[in-house]
Protein backbone atom coordinates (compact mmCIF):
# COMPACT_ATOMS: atom_id res chain seq x y z
CA UNK A 1 0.00 0.00 0.00
CA UNK A 2 1.15 3.57 -0.86
CA UNK A 3 1.87 5.95 2.09
CA UNK A 4 -0.01 9.07 2.01
CA UNK A 5 2.03 11.83 -0.27
CA UNK A 6 2.97 14.99 1.90
CA UNK A 7 2.45 17.10 -1.17
CA UNK A 8 -0.14 15.77 -4.16
CA UNK A 9 0.19 18.24 -7.06
CA UNK A 10 -3.12 17.36 -9.48
CA UNK A 11 -3.43 18.25 -12.61
CA UNK A 12 -3.02 22.16 -12.33
CA UNK A 13 -2.76 24.73 -14.93
CA UNK A 14 -1.22 28.09 -13.99
CA UNK A 15 -1.38 31.71 -15.60
CA UNK A 16 0.91 34.55 -15.79
CA UNK A 17 -1.45 37.10 -16.82
CA UNK A 18 -2.65 35.40 -20.40
CA UNK A 19 0.61 33.53 -20.70
CA UNK A 20 -0.14 30.07 -19.92
CA UNK A 21 2.63 28.67 -17.96
CA UNK A 22 1.55 25.49 -16.51
CA UNK A 23 -0.21 22.45 -18.22
CA UNK A 24 -1.91 20.01 -16.68
CA UNK A 25 0.80 19.40 -14.49
CA UNK A 26 0.80 16.57 -11.83
CA UNK A 27 3.73 15.32 -8.99
CA UNK A 28 3.67 14.15 -5.87
CA UNK A 29 6.19 13.78 -2.80
CA UNK A 30 6.30 11.57 -0.28
CA UNK A 31 7.39 12.06 3.33
CA UNK A 32 11.26 11.93 3.61
CA UNK A 33 12.59 12.06 0.01
CA UNK A 34 14.07 14.75 -2.04
CA UNK A 35 12.15 15.24 -5.61
CA UNK A 36 14.04 16.73 -8.37
CA UNK A 37 12.50 19.41 -11.19
CA UNK A 38 14.32 19.56 -13.27
CA UNK A 39 14.04 21.65 -16.98
CA UNK A 40 15.81 23.97 -19.04
CA UNK A 41 14.81 28.06 -18.49
CA UNK A 42 10.92 28.90 -19.16
CA UNK A 43 10.17 25.14 -18.52
CA UNK A 44 7.99 26.44 -16.13
CA UNK A 45 9.85 25.25 -12.86
CA UNK A 46 9.51 28.30 -11.39
CA UNK A 47 5.88 28.66 -11.49
CA UNK A 48 5.17 25.53 -10.25
CA UNK A 49 7.35 26.24 -7.45
CA UNK A 50 5.78 29.44 -6.64
CA UNK A 51 2.28 27.95 -7.56
CA UNK A 52 2.99 25.51 -4.52
CA UNK A 53 3.68 28.62 -2.32
CA UNK A 54 0.99 30.20 -3.11
CA UNK A 55 1.80 33.34 -5.25
CA UNK A 56 -0.01 32.01 -8.24
CA UNK A 57 -3.33 30.34 -7.89
CA UNK A 58 -3.89 27.32 -10.22
CA UNK A 59 -6.70 27.70 -12.82
CA UNK A 60 -7.53 24.41 -12.43
CA UNK A 61 -6.48 21.25 -10.45
CA UNK A 62 -5.58 20.69 -6.65
CA UNK A 63 -2.75 21.27 -4.66
CA UNK A 64 -2.60 19.14 -1.54
CA UNK A 65 -0.21 19.08 1.33
CA UNK A 66 -0.74 16.28 4.36
CA UNK A 67 -4.35 15.89 2.65
CA UNK A 68 -5.77 19.29 2.91
CA UNK A 69 -6.38 21.46 -0.44
CA UNK A 70 -3.90 24.51 -0.45
CA UNK A 71 -4.37 25.73 -3.52
CA UNK A 72 -6.32 28.99 -2.61
CA UNK A 73 -4.51 29.93 0.11
CA UNK A 74 -2.29 32.99 0.36
CA UNK A 75 1.85 32.29 0.93
CA UNK A 76 2.13 33.52 4.42
CA UNK A 77 -0.56 30.69 5.60
CA UNK A 78 1.71 28.07 3.05
CA UNK A 79 4.64 28.90 5.65
CA UNK A 80 3.03 28.57 8.84
CA UNK A 81 1.70 24.89 7.39
CA UNK A 82 5.04 23.66 6.83
CA UNK A 83 6.26 24.62 3.55
CA UNK A 84 8.71 27.15 2.77
CA UNK A 85 10.35 28.57 -0.29
CA UNK A 86 14.06 29.21 -0.69
CA UNK A 87 13.39 31.49 -3.90
CA UNK A 88 15.72 31.64 -6.78
CA UNK A 89 18.11 34.55 -6.45
CA UNK A 90 18.35 34.07 -2.89
CA UNK A 91 16.78 37.13 -2.05
CA UNK A 92 18.04 37.49 1.53
CA UNK A 93 17.04 40.63 3.31
CA UNK A 94 20.32 42.83 2.40
CA UNK A 95 20.02 45.89 4.85
CA UNK A 96 19.34 43.24 7.92
CA UNK A 97 21.94 41.60 9.57
CA UNK A 98 22.24 37.60 9.29
CA UNK A 99 21.05 37.09 12.60
CA UNK A 100 18.18 38.89 12.09
CA UNK A 101 17.45 37.65 8.21
CA UNK A 102 17.70 34.41 10.27
CA UNK A 103 15.09 35.51 13.11
CA UNK A 104 12.97 37.07 10.33
CA UNK A 105 11.97 33.34 9.18
CA UNK A 106 10.58 32.22 12.67
CA UNK A 107 8.27 35.03 12.44
CA UNK A 108 5.09 32.39 11.90
CA UNK A 109 3.29 31.83 14.79
CA UNK A 110 4.18 28.15 14.78
CA UNK A 111 8.10 29.23 14.90
CA UNK A 112 8.08 31.57 17.58
CA UNK A 113 8.67 29.03 20.31
CA UNK A 114 11.03 27.32 18.55
CA UNK A 115 13.23 29.95 17.62
CA UNK A 116 16.25 29.04 19.92
CA UNK A 117 16.44 25.86 19.29
CA UNK A 118 16.13 26.10 14.83
CA UNK A 119 18.94 28.64 15.54
CA UNK A 120 20.99 26.21 16.95
CA UNK A 121 20.61 23.93 14.39
CA UNK A 122 21.04 26.28 11.70
CA UNK A 123 24.59 27.58 13.20
CA UNK A 124 25.20 23.52 13.39
CA UNK A 125 24.67 23.06 9.49
CA UNK A 126 26.19 26.47 8.69
CA UNK A 127 28.43 27.67 11.60
CA UNK A 128 30.01 30.70 9.57
CA UNK A 129 26.55 31.92 9.16
CA UNK A 130 27.37 32.15 13.20
CA UNK A 131 30.53 33.81 12.71
CA UNK A 132 29.04 36.34 10.58
CA UNK A 133 25.64 37.26 12.73
CA UNK A 134 26.38 40.56 13.20
CA UNK A 135 27.00 41.31 9.35
CA UNK A 136 24.40 42.91 6.98
CA UNK A 137 22.96 40.39 4.42
CA UNK A 138 24.55 42.43 1.50
CA UNK A 139 28.41 41.78 3.02
CA UNK A 140 28.01 37.99 2.22
CA UNK A 141 29.57 36.46 -0.49
CA UNK A 142 27.00 34.51 -2.55
CA UNK A 143 27.62 31.03 -1.00
CA UNK A 144 27.18 32.56 2.04
CA UNK A 145 23.66 34.59 1.24
CA UNK A 146 22.51 31.06 -0.42
CA UNK A 147 23.28 29.04 3.18
CA UNK A 148 21.52 32.35 4.92
CA UNK A 149 18.60 31.49 2.70
CA UNK A 150 18.38 28.03 3.46
CA UNK A 151 18.87 29.08 7.13
CA UNK A 152 15.98 31.28 7.20
CA UNK A 153 14.18 28.72 5.34
CA UNK A 154 14.87 26.40 8.43
CA UNK A 155 13.72 28.79 11.34
CA UNK A 156 10.23 28.60 9.58
CA UNK A 157 10.42 25.15 10.96
CA UNK A 158 9.07 23.22 8.06
CA UNK A 159 8.41 19.87 6.74
CA UNK A 160 8.85 20.54 3.19
CA UNK A 161 11.35 22.98 1.76
CA UNK A 162 11.11 24.10 -1.62
CA UNK A 163 14.36 25.05 -3.50
CA UNK A 164 14.52 27.07 -6.52
CA UNK A 165 18.03 27.02 -8.22
CA UNK A 166 20.24 26.75 -5.23
CA UNK A 167 23.43 26.35 -7.20
CA UNK A 168 22.88 29.29 -9.99
CA UNK A 169 26.43 30.88 -9.80
CA UNK A 170 28.04 29.25 -7.40
CA UNK A 171 31.39 27.79 -7.63
CA UNK A 172 31.09 23.77 -7.51
CA UNK A 173 32.92 23.36 -3.89
CA UNK A 174 30.01 25.54 -1.97
CA UNK A 175 27.75 23.46 -4.53
CA UNK A 176 29.13 20.57 -2.98
CA UNK A 177 28.69 22.00 0.16
CA UNK A 178 25.31 23.11 -0.47
CA UNK A 179 23.89 19.38 -1.50
CA UNK A 180 25.76 17.98 1.84
CA UNK A 181 23.92 20.40 3.81
CA UNK A 182 20.61 19.42 1.82
CA UNK A 183 21.48 15.83 3.06
CA UNK A 184 21.54 17.01 6.62
CA UNK A 185 18.51 18.87 6.30
CA UNK A 186 16.03 15.45 4.92
CA UNK A 187 18.19 13.44 7.77
CA UNK A 188 16.65 15.63 9.95
CA UNK A 189 13.12 14.64 9.04
CA UNK A 190 12.68 17.42 6.51
CA UNK A 191 10.97 16.48 2.86
CA UNK A 192 13.05 18.46 -0.49
CA UNK A 193 11.62 19.38 -3.49
CA UNK A 194 14.17 21.13 -5.49
CA UNK A 195 14.13 22.84 -9.00
CA UNK A 196 17.46 22.50 -10.84
CA UNK A 197 19.38 23.20 -14.58
CA UNK A 198 22.21 21.04 -13.69
CA UNK A 199 20.71 17.42 -14.63
CA UNK A 200 23.62 15.13 -13.81
CA UNK A 201 23.84 16.96 -10.33
CA UNK A 202 19.95 16.50 -9.99
CA UNK A 203 19.80 12.51 -11.22
CA UNK A 204 22.81 12.40 -8.23
CA UNK A 205 20.87 13.57 -5.35
CA UNK A 206 17.43 13.25 -5.81
CA UNK A 207 15.80 10.23 -5.21
CA UNK A 208 13.37 10.20 -8.25
CA UNK A 209 12.54 13.57 -10.50
CA UNK A 210 10.29 15.12 -12.93
CA UNK A 211 11.68 16.66 -16.24
CA UNK A 212 10.02 19.89 -17.47
CA UNK A 213 9.41 21.22 -20.75
CA UNK A 214 7.07 24.50 -22.14
CA UNK A 215 4.88 24.20 -18.65
CA UNK A 216 4.21 20.52 -18.65
CA UNK A 217 5.78 17.35 -17.18
CA UNK A 218 6.95 15.39 -19.86
CA UNK A 219 9.18 12.77 -17.82
CA UNK A 220 9.07 11.01 -14.09
CA UNK A 221 11.21 8.46 -12.58
CA UNK A 222 14.01 7.26 -10.24
CA UNK A 223 17.48 8.61 -11.71
CA UNK A 224 18.21 5.08 -13.07
CA UNK A 225 15.57 5.28 -14.92
CA UNK A 226 15.66 8.60 -16.34
CA UNK A 227 19.73 7.99 -17.54
CA UNK A 228 18.32 5.26 -19.33
CA UNK A 229 15.40 7.45 -21.57
CA UNK A 230 16.45 8.36 -24.59
CA UNK A 231 15.24 11.73 -25.02
CA UNK A 232 17.18 12.73 -21.51
CA UNK A 233 20.55 10.85 -23.23
CA UNK A 234 20.30 12.99 -26.13
CA UNK A 235 18.60 16.88 -24.23
CA UNK A 236 21.47 16.75 -21.85
CA UNK A 237 24.23 14.54 -21.83
CA UNK A 238 24.90 14.63 -25.49
CA UNK A 239 24.46 11.25 -26.55
CA UNK B 1 26.34 92.99 19.41
CA UNK B 2 28.19 90.43 17.46
CA UNK B 3 26.33 88.98 14.60
CA UNK B 4 27.31 85.09 16.11
CA UNK B 5 25.40 86.21 19.76
CA UNK B 6 22.53 87.71 17.02
CA UNK B 7 21.88 84.60 15.31
CA UNK B 8 22.20 82.57 18.02
CA UNK B 9 18.34 82.16 18.59
CA UNK B 10 17.26 82.09 15.30
CA UNK B 11 19.61 79.05 15.03
CA UNK B 12 18.31 77.38 18.26
CA UNK B 13 14.51 78.09 17.34
CA UNK B 14 15.30 76.50 13.85
CA UNK B 15 16.72 73.38 15.36
CA UNK B 16 14.15 73.12 18.13
CA UNK B 17 11.18 73.82 15.18
CA UNK B 18 13.52 70.95 13.18
CA UNK B 19 12.11 68.82 16.29
CA UNK B 20 8.69 69.42 15.16
CA UNK B 21 9.12 68.97 11.56
CA UNK B 22 10.75 66.13 12.23
CA UNK B 23 7.65 64.89 13.58
CA UNK B 24 5.77 65.48 11.04
CA UNK B 25 8.09 64.08 8.31
CA UNK B 26 8.99 61.10 10.16
CA UNK B 27 5.58 59.36 9.67
CA UNK B 28 5.13 60.19 5.95
CA UNK B 29 8.70 58.85 5.36
CA UNK B 30 7.76 55.16 6.89
CA UNK B 31 5.09 54.79 5.33
CA UNK B 32 7.42 56.26 1.71
CA UNK B 33 10.20 53.81 2.88
CA UNK B 34 7.94 50.30 3.71
CA UNK B 35 4.66 50.89 1.37
CA UNK B 36 6.18 52.75 -1.32
CA UNK B 37 3.11 55.34 -0.72
CA UNK B 38 2.98 59.05 -0.96
CA UNK B 39 0.48 59.52 1.57
CA UNK B 40 -0.83 63.07 0.48
CA UNK B 41 -3.43 62.68 3.39
CA UNK B 42 -0.48 62.90 6.49
CA UNK B 43 -0.86 66.31 6.80
CA UNK B 44 -4.52 66.37 7.24
CA UNK B 45 -3.81 63.46 9.72
CA UNK B 46 -1.91 65.88 11.22
CA UNK B 47 -3.98 68.77 11.79
CA UNK B 48 -6.52 65.96 13.19
CA UNK B 49 -4.45 65.29 15.97
CA UNK B 50 -4.45 68.78 16.08
CA UNK B 51 -7.94 69.02 16.42
CA UNK B 52 -8.08 66.26 18.70
CA UNK B 53 -5.98 68.05 20.85
CA UNK B 54 -8.21 70.93 20.60
CA UNK B 55 -11.20 69.08 21.85
CA UNK B 56 -9.80 67.33 24.40
CA UNK B 57 -8.41 70.69 25.71
CA UNK B 58 -11.52 72.87 24.97
CA UNK B 59 -14.27 70.25 26.14
CA UNK B 60 -12.91 68.22 28.17
CA UNK B 61 -10.34 70.51 30.26
CA UNK B 62 -7.12 67.62 29.66
CA UNK B 63 -3.91 69.00 28.64
CA UNK B 64 -3.35 68.42 24.85
CA UNK B 65 -0.10 66.31 25.56
CA UNK B 66 -1.72 63.95 27.98
CA UNK B 67 -4.82 63.68 25.24
CA UNK B 68 -2.33 61.97 23.45
CA UNK B 69 -3.07 58.64 25.36
CA UNK B 70 -6.10 58.44 23.96
CA UNK B 71 -5.42 60.17 20.24
CA UNK B 72 -2.62 58.52 19.52
CA UNK B 73 -4.57 54.88 19.74
CA UNK B 74 -7.48 56.33 17.78
CA UNK B 75 -5.41 58.06 14.93
CA UNK B 76 -3.49 54.45 14.74
CA UNK B 77 -6.81 53.00 14.01
CA UNK B 78 -7.81 55.39 11.61
CA UNK B 79 -3.93 54.88 9.52
CA UNK B 80 -4.70 51.20 9.48
CA UNK B 81 -8.03 51.25 8.72
CA UNK B 82 -7.36 53.02 5.72
CA UNK B 83 -4.50 50.97 4.45
CA UNK B 84 -6.26 47.78 5.39
CA UNK B 85 -9.79 48.98 3.39
CA UNK B 86 -8.94 51.31 1.08
CA UNK B 87 -4.84 51.77 0.02
CA UNK B 88 -4.07 48.17 -0.05
CA UNK B 89 -6.77 47.59 -2.37
CA UNK B 90 -6.00 50.38 -4.52
CA UNK B 91 -2.17 49.17 -4.28
CA UNK B 92 -3.30 46.36 -6.76
CA UNK B 93 -4.62 48.16 -9.22
CA UNK B 94 -1.54 50.83 -9.65
CA UNK B 95 0.57 53.13 -7.70
CA UNK B 96 -0.78 56.05 -9.07
CA UNK B 97 -4.12 54.66 -7.36
CA UNK B 98 -3.31 54.86 -4.13
CA UNK B 99 -2.26 58.38 -4.87
CA UNK B 100 -5.20 59.64 -5.86
CA UNK B 101 -6.96 57.58 -3.05
CA UNK B 102 -4.99 59.34 -1.01
CA UNK B 103 -5.87 62.92 -2.25
CA UNK B 104 -9.60 61.74 -2.14
CA UNK B 105 -9.25 61.30 1.83
CA UNK B 106 -7.16 64.44 2.22
CA UNK B 107 -10.28 66.76 0.46
CA UNK B 108 -12.82 64.34 2.29
CA UNK B 109 -10.94 65.52 5.85
CA UNK B 110 -10.61 69.05 5.49
CA UNK B 111 -13.70 69.73 4.06
CA UNK B 112 -14.84 67.61 7.72
CA UNK B 113 -12.96 70.11 9.17
CA UNK B 114 -14.44 72.93 7.96
CA UNK B 115 -17.68 71.39 8.45
CA UNK B 116 -17.13 70.68 12.47
CA UNK B 117 -14.52 73.10 13.46
CA UNK B 118 -15.05 76.27 10.92
CA UNK B 119 -12.09 77.55 8.87
CA UNK B 120 -11.58 79.79 11.53
CA UNK B 121 -8.30 79.33 12.99
CA UNK B 122 -7.26 77.52 15.84
CA UNK B 123 -4.35 77.26 18.38
CA UNK B 124 -3.79 75.06 21.37
CA UNK B 125 -3.74 77.62 24.28
CA UNK B 126 -2.18 76.33 27.29
CA UNK B 127 -0.98 78.04 30.25
CA UNK B 128 2.90 77.49 29.25
CA UNK B 129 2.13 78.78 25.81
CA UNK B 130 3.75 81.44 26.11
CA UNK B 131 6.55 80.87 28.83
CA UNK B 132 9.87 80.63 27.39
CA UNK B 133 13.51 79.77 28.57
CA UNK B 134 16.50 81.96 28.30
CA UNK B 135 20.10 80.80 28.71
CA UNK B 136 22.48 83.63 27.95
CA UNK B 137 21.92 85.61 24.80
CA UNK B 138 19.54 82.51 23.92
CA UNK B 139 15.41 83.39 24.19
CA UNK B 140 13.52 80.52 22.85
CA UNK B 141 9.55 79.55 23.78
CA UNK B 142 9.16 76.50 26.10
CA UNK B 143 6.64 75.15 23.70
CA UNK B 144 9.48 74.70 21.34
CA UNK B 145 11.95 72.65 23.12
CA UNK B 146 8.52 70.22 23.81
CA UNK B 147 8.97 69.84 19.82
CA UNK B 148 12.19 69.16 20.45
CA UNK B 149 11.77 66.45 22.69
CA UNK B 150 8.70 64.59 21.42
CA UNK B 151 10.83 64.27 18.04
CA UNK B 152 13.54 62.35 20.06
CA UNK B 153 11.36 60.35 22.05
CA UNK B 154 9.71 59.18 18.98
CA UNK B 155 12.75 58.75 16.71
CA UNK B 156 13.84 56.41 19.58
CA UNK B 157 10.52 54.38 19.91
CA UNK B 158 10.91 53.91 15.95
CA UNK B 159 14.40 52.64 15.99
CA UNK B 160 13.67 50.67 18.92
CA UNK B 161 10.88 49.18 17.44
CA UNK B 162 12.14 48.45 14.08
CA UNK B 163 14.88 47.05 15.58
CA UNK B 164 13.56 44.65 18.22
CA UNK B 165 10.28 43.44 17.84
CA UNK B 166 9.06 40.54 14.83
CA UNK B 167 6.81 43.63 13.64
CA UNK B 168 9.05 45.94 13.03
CA UNK B 169 11.76 43.58 11.54
CA UNK B 170 8.95 42.83 9.19
CA UNK B 171 8.21 46.01 8.84
CA UNK B 172 12.11 46.42 7.37
CA UNK B 173 12.01 43.20 5.40
CA UNK B 174 8.46 44.02 3.74
CA UNK B 175 10.48 47.29 2.66
CA UNK B 176 13.31 45.68 1.67
CA UNK B 177 11.94 42.50 -0.89
CA UNK B 178 8.13 42.15 -0.68
CA UNK B 179 7.82 38.51 -2.26
CA UNK B 180 11.03 37.26 0.18
CA UNK B 181 8.57 38.77 3.03
CA UNK B 182 5.85 36.76 2.07
CA UNK B 183 8.06 34.12 1.75
CA UNK B 184 8.81 34.34 5.96
CA UNK B 185 5.38 33.95 6.26
CA UNK B 186 4.55 37.91 6.75
CA UNK B 187 1.12 39.20 5.85
CA UNK B 188 2.80 42.19 4.08
CA UNK B 189 -0.78 43.94 3.50
CA UNK B 190 -1.23 43.55 7.15
CA UNK B 191 2.34 45.08 7.58
CA UNK B 192 1.07 48.13 5.82
CA UNK B 193 -1.94 48.69 7.79
CA UNK B 194 0.08 48.38 10.90
CA UNK B 195 2.79 50.81 9.74
CA UNK B 196 0.14 53.33 8.09
CA UNK B 197 -1.55 53.07 11.42
CA UNK B 198 2.26 53.70 13.41
CA UNK B 199 2.04 56.57 10.85
CA UNK B 200 -1.06 57.59 11.93
CA UNK B 201 -0.01 58.02 15.59
CA UNK B 202 3.26 59.82 15.09
CA UNK B 203 0.72 62.04 13.36
CA UNK B 204 -1.28 62.39 16.52
CA UNK B 205 1.64 63.71 18.51
CA UNK B 206 2.89 65.91 15.79
CA UNK B 207 -1.06 67.44 15.67
CA UNK B 208 -0.59 68.30 19.23
CA UNK B 209 2.88 69.78 18.82
CA UNK B 210 2.10 71.85 15.91
CA UNK B 211 -1.00 73.45 17.48
CA UNK B 212 1.27 74.43 20.91
CA UNK B 213 3.41 75.78 18.28
CA UNK B 214 1.46 77.45 15.39
CA UNK B 215 -1.95 78.07 14.97
CA UNK B 216 -3.90 75.86 12.41
CA UNK B 217 -6.89 75.89 9.85
CA UNK B 218 -8.66 73.02 8.39
CA UNK B 219 -6.65 73.29 5.03
CA UNK B 220 -3.10 73.65 6.98
CA UNK B 221 -2.17 70.09 6.34
CA UNK B 222 -1.64 71.14 2.76
CA UNK B 223 1.37 72.94 3.79
CA UNK B 224 2.82 71.08 6.36
CA UNK B 225 2.88 67.90 4.21
CA UNK B 226 4.94 70.26 1.62
CA UNK B 227 7.33 70.81 4.40
CA UNK B 228 7.68 67.40 5.18
CA UNK B 229 8.49 65.73 1.29
CA UNK B 230 11.03 68.88 1.49
CA UNK B 231 12.30 67.62 4.67
CA UNK B 232 12.47 63.95 3.60
CA UNK B 233 14.21 64.68 -0.01
CA UNK B 234 16.74 66.99 2.35
CA UNK B 235 17.65 63.81 4.56
CA UNK B 236 17.35 61.07 2.08
CA UNK B 237 14.50 58.65 1.63
CA UNK B 238 14.33 55.87 3.93
CA UNK B 239 16.70 57.06 6.85
CA UNK B 240 15.29 58.08 10.27
CA UNK B 241 18.68 59.96 11.21
CA UNK B 242 18.40 61.57 7.71
CA UNK B 243 14.95 62.82 8.46
CA UNK B 244 16.07 64.17 11.68
CA UNK B 245 18.93 65.93 10.15
CA UNK B 246 16.70 67.22 7.23
CA UNK B 247 14.15 68.26 9.20
CA UNK B 248 16.88 70.52 11.43
CA UNK B 249 18.73 71.69 8.12
CA UNK B 250 15.45 73.13 7.06
CA UNK B 251 14.58 74.74 10.31
CA UNK B 252 17.18 76.77 10.74
CA UNK B 253 16.88 77.93 7.13
CA UNK B 254 13.59 78.91 7.69
CA UNK B 255 14.30 80.98 10.86
CA UNK B 256 17.50 82.41 10.07
CA UNK B 257 16.51 83.66 6.53
CA UNK B 258 13.22 85.01 8.65
CA UNK B 259 15.51 86.80 10.89
CA UNK B 260 17.31 88.53 8.49
CA UNK B 261 14.80 88.85 5.54
CA UNK B 262 11.30 88.64 7.25
CA UNK B 263 8.56 85.37 7.23
CA UNK B 264 7.80 86.04 3.48
CA UNK B 265 11.48 84.73 2.75
CA UNK B 266 11.52 81.89 4.98
CA UNK B 267 10.01 78.96 2.72
CA UNK B 268 11.46 81.02 -0.78
CA UNK B 269 14.88 80.17 1.18
CA UNK B 270 13.99 77.03 2.63
CA UNK B 271 12.84 75.26 -0.42
CA UNK B 272 15.73 77.25 -2.57
CA UNK B 273 18.16 75.25 -0.17
CA UNK B 274 16.25 71.88 -0.81
CA UNK B 275 16.87 72.45 -4.35
CA UNK B 276 20.64 73.02 -4.54
CA UNK B 277 21.34 70.49 -2.28
CA UNK B 278 19.40 67.89 -4.29
CA UNK B 279 21.29 69.34 -7.02
CA UNK B 280 24.96 68.71 -5.51
CA UNK B 281 24.02 65.30 -3.64
CA UNK B 282 20.73 63.83 -5.75
CA UNK B 283 20.36 61.44 -3.03
CA UNK B 284 19.89 63.94 -0.50
CA UNK B 285 22.24 64.14 3.03
CA UNK B 286 21.70 60.51 4.30
CA UNK B 287 20.43 58.57 1.09
CA UNK B 288 22.06 55.29 0.35
CA UNK B 289 19.99 54.04 -2.85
Amino acid sequence: MPEQALLKVSNIDAFHGSFQALWDVSLSVNPGEIVAIIGANGSGKSTLIDTISGFVHPAKGSIEFEGNNISKLEPFHIVKLGISQTPEGRRVFPDLTVLENLIIGSYNSKARPERAQNLKRVYQLFPILEDRRAQLARTLSGGEQQMLAIGRGLMSNPKLMLLDEMSLGLAPLIVNELYKALREIRKRGITILFVEQNVRRSLIEADRAYIMEAGRVVLSGNPAELREEEKVKRAYFGA
Amino acid sequence: MTLLADLATPVVMGILLGGLYAVIALGLSLVFGVVKEINIAHGDLVILGGYFGYVAMTMLGIDPIMSLVIGIPILFGIGFAIQKYLLNRAFRISMDATLIIAFGISIILESTYQLVWTPMSRGLTTPYALDSISVGPVHVPLVYLLDFIAAIVVMLFLHEFLRRTYLGRAIRAAAQDRKAAHLMGINTDQVYAFTLGISAAFAAIAGVFLGLTFSFTPVSGMAFLIIALGVIVLGGLGSIVGTFVGAIVFGVVQTVSGHFFGVAAQMLAAYTMVLVVLAVIPRGIFGSR
